[in-house]
């Protein structure tokens, strides 16, 4: 949970992830995730290929445990495994016994005595995966736990913005939105300030989490001064239904305040990066225009996102310890 | 049957007496204390050093779960755990299933706990029917059945309006309203405390700015209708300081403060063990500041009462991700081990003070007998061993549930034995005690 920035020091690369699962960024290592960023540059050129597939993951099972709906993520990580030749499935919560009440420890120790190698979970509840991840012995990647982390859509977001600029170290990165709900604020929080960025996070008052400044970013409510300069802009889906928790009077209202126009980019960097890891609110977050825009590499962090999750698997499948008793 | 505890030291500030004395036991009640007393044909048990002998220890707020949630905790697992614990007597809280709001509830839980026959049990009635929030209780019904104080705990008492008419209403019987002080729309559906460590682990957060809203709020009521109002487990420091300015006031204001709110913080929801849920609890753990500041109340006496919100859940129902496990932890067994290592040994309380807190204070608070050992009461005596070395293992709790997030924990500071009207119903093993 290290909450300050940390530079990136000169030990040598690491060369395999020795942990049995992916729960966050908060537990990485800078080489940590430098090793995932650099493997999913190799990863994204097996994707290039016409034959997309190789056989790093032969014979491994990867169950998809989806409790909450994803179309993005979900058909993200299924590519991923396929193109790694895993044995994948997806379980669909709403056709699940789920829906007959069966507790998260019961579904996961039935689906364990099937022996799968690996659990991709997404869960509503922040720290679902810690929890699974303390009755099963399979691997558990996390896909979203409830507002805590999001880690794969942080390095996918990282691996975009390295493939841009060529590091991550130096940069300033602005994350404006509902940050006080997000997964991907603080999974980004938290890989950005280690690899060495300046972080700064806007949003109002109400959608800003308690002490954020602890993470050693720069909170504001000044989106001006949040883009200034920026070479990165992220985006954060706003949700219609926060308007019920009295969290902003209206969307036009947040719009008028929050929303990122083309007037409004003009204060950041020239070669600005606009990210936004979807789905996205036009109108609302963000103008259609923006998003369309030149500066938006939006579909690029989707084409990415495979790679980086392919890197995930397979080095979480050749690290890991746990592999070694198999 | 007498007994003549002889030789210890004994600590009985409500008869302003710290110092070695000896005590006799007639039957169920205290007959004398004083140096040297005869034996005169009473069974001598020699008091070791080091031991210290008590009025009974008091928990004014526990959860036994009887009627309705016997798989939580029964009356006669809960008073084991009580008596294990080093508690003679336990106030417990109406939200059993149903809710303890008439007298035939009242009855069946006096009943269970007659059969037990462990420690005392004093039932705590709802302030409202069914704990709803909108039609006062039968109180008078619960008063004459045995109820020794209203509250909704689990919820505060849903209007001030209805804490007013409770107050005046309950006051005219001389019982103190406690209150589960939270705002409800400030907590939302709040998990953990908000500050710093809920930021991190992405929790909805309980700001302690929502129980101390509820603390100023009872005080006002308190002032208007001059009745008795009781702060059930205070865990923020702005509760503190209302708390504080209540009583400067003059306010008829009374806090107890739980064992795991001057121990813990809000730091344990993530490590060692992330989202373990017997960190969660409500009032939630709170930051450092909060935590120093329960301290700081309990050692300049704005804190009246060492309470442990004894509440036990069922494993199955902790098994579950963080924001979907009941709150809760079990406490009964763990509170004198804490407060002794971490109130006494710290230096920052002397003993007379911590028998004020466990045993002094919620007797008066409740307007129960016991809090002393004055001649002709019930020979309810908690004898503890400060220097005990104490290892808390859950898989060895009597409570029925072992949700606790004291498991492993080293303290020094133990029971010794525990007696109530005259009867031992605890011995530690680990002590030598002999003939008691």
């Amino acid at each position: 949970m290290s909450a300050q920035v940390t530079q990136v020091d000169e030990t040598p690369a690491v060369t395999a992830l020795r942990r049995k699962d992916l729960l966050g960024i908060a537990d990485l290592s800078p080489q940590e995730i430098s090793l995932i960023l650099d493997t999913a540059e190799a990863m994204k050129e097996v994707g290039s290929r016409p034959i997309k597939k190789v056989p790093a993951l032969r014979g491994k099972t990867v169950i998809n445990l989806f409790y909450e709906a994803s179309t993005r993520t979900r058909t993200s990580f299924e590519i991923a495994e396929k193109r790694l030749s895993a044995d994948t499935l997806n379980i669909a919560v709403a056709s699940s016994s789920v829906t007959k009440g069966e507790t998260l420890a019961d579904t996961a120790a039935n689906l364990e005595a099937m022996n799968p190698d690996m659990i991709v979970l997404r869960h509503s509840s922040s720290g679902a995966c810690h929890f699974l991840s303390r009755v099963c012995k399979s691997a558990i990647i996390n896909a979203g736990d409830g507002m805590h982390e999001h880690p794969t859509q942080a390095l996918l977001d990282a691996f975009t913005i390295r493939e841009r600029k060529g590091q991550l170290a130096g940069l300033k990165v602005a994350i404006i939105g509902d940050l006080l709900h997000s997964r991907v604020l603080r999974s980004n929080i938290y890989l950005l300030t280690k690899m060495g960025a300046n972080v700064w996070v806007c949003g109002p008052p109400t959608l800003i989490p308690t002490e954020v400044a602890r993470f050693g970013v720069h909170p504001t409510s000044d989106v001006d001064a949040a883009v200034r300069d920026a070479d990165v802009v992220m985006l954060l889906r706003i949700q219609l239904e926060r308007m019920e928790g009295a969290y902003f009077p209206s969307l036009r209202e947040y719009f008028n305040v929050f929303g990122m126009t083309e007037a409004r980019l003009k204060g950041a960097k020239p070669d600005v990066m606009i990210m936004h890891p979807g789905p996205m609110n036009r109108g609302v977050e963000i103008a259609s225009e923006v998003a369309d825009g030149p500066y938006s590499v939006i579909l690029d962090q989707v084409a990415n996102g495979v790679a980086v999750r392919m890197a995930v698997l397979y080095l979480l499948a050749g690290g890991a310890e746990h592999e070694e008793a198999a | 049957m007498k007994r003549l505890l002889k030789g210890g030291r004994v600590v009985d500030p409500a008869n302003r007496i710290d110092g070695i004395h000896d005590v006799l036991i007639d039957g169920d009640r205290i007959a004398r204390v004083g140096r040297d007393l005869p034996v005169d044909g009473a069974t001598v048990v020699e008091i070791p050093d080091g031991l210290i002998v008590c009025p009974g220890f008091i928990d004014m707020h526990v959860h036994l779960r009887e009627p309705g949630q016997e798989h939580k905790e029964t009356v006669a697992t809960g008073t084991a755990s009580a008596v294990a614990g080093g508690f003679t007597a336990v106030a417990c809280m109406p939200n059993t299933t149903p809710v303890n709001d008439g007298a035939n509830v009242t009855a069946y839980i006096l009943a269970r706990a007659a059969e037990a026959n462990l420690a005392r049990v004093y039932p705590i009635g709802a302030v409202s029917r069914g704990s709803k929030g909108e039609l006062l209780a039968d109180i008078a019904d619960l008063k004459k059945a045995g109820c020794v104080a209203i509250t909704d705990d689990g919820h505060p008492v849903s209007t001030a309006l209805l804490l007013r008419r409770a107050l005046e209403y309950a006051g005219m019987f001389g019982m103190v309203v406690i209150e589960h002080c939270e705002d409800q729309t400030l907590k939302g559906d709040g998990v953990a405390h908000e500050g710093f460590h809920a930021s991190s682990l992405g929790l909805r957060g309980i700001p302690g700015a929502a129980e101390a809203l509820h603390v100023e709020r009872g005080a006002l009521m308190s002032e208007l209708t001059g009745s008795a109002f009781h702060v059930a487990h205070m865990s923020a420091r702005s509760s503190l300081r209302s708390a504080r300015k209540a009583k400067e006031a003059g306010i008829r204001l009374t806090c107890e403060v739980c064992p795991h709110h001057f121990t813990l913080t809000d730091a344990l929801l993530g490590a060692p063990i992330p989202y373990d849920t017997n960190t969660k609890m409500n009032p939630p753990l709170r930051e450092e500041a909060d935590r120093d500041a329960m301290l700081a109340g309990i050692a300049d006496g704005t804190v009246d009462a060492i309470a442990t919100d004894h509440a036990p859940h069922h494993y199955d129902e902790k098994k579950v991700e963080f924001d979907r496990a009941p709150f809760g932890i079990v406490g009964l067994e763990t509170a004198v081990s804490l407060s002794l290592d971490r109130l006494i040994h710290t230096g920052l309380i002397r003993l007379p003070r911590l028998v004020e807190l466990l045993s002094v204070n919620p007797a008066r608070i409740l307007g129960v007998a016991g809090g002393s050992l004055s001649e002709g009461a019930p020979a309810d005596v908690t004898i503890i061993a400060p220097d005990l070395e104490v290892r808390i293992d859950a898989s060895r709790l009597r409570s029925k549930s072992k949700n606790t997030p004291f498991d492993g924990w080293e303290l020094r500071g133990g029971v010794a034995a525990t007696l109530v009207g005259g009867r031992t119903l605890f011995r530690n093993e680990g002590v030598r005690l002999n003939s008691l």
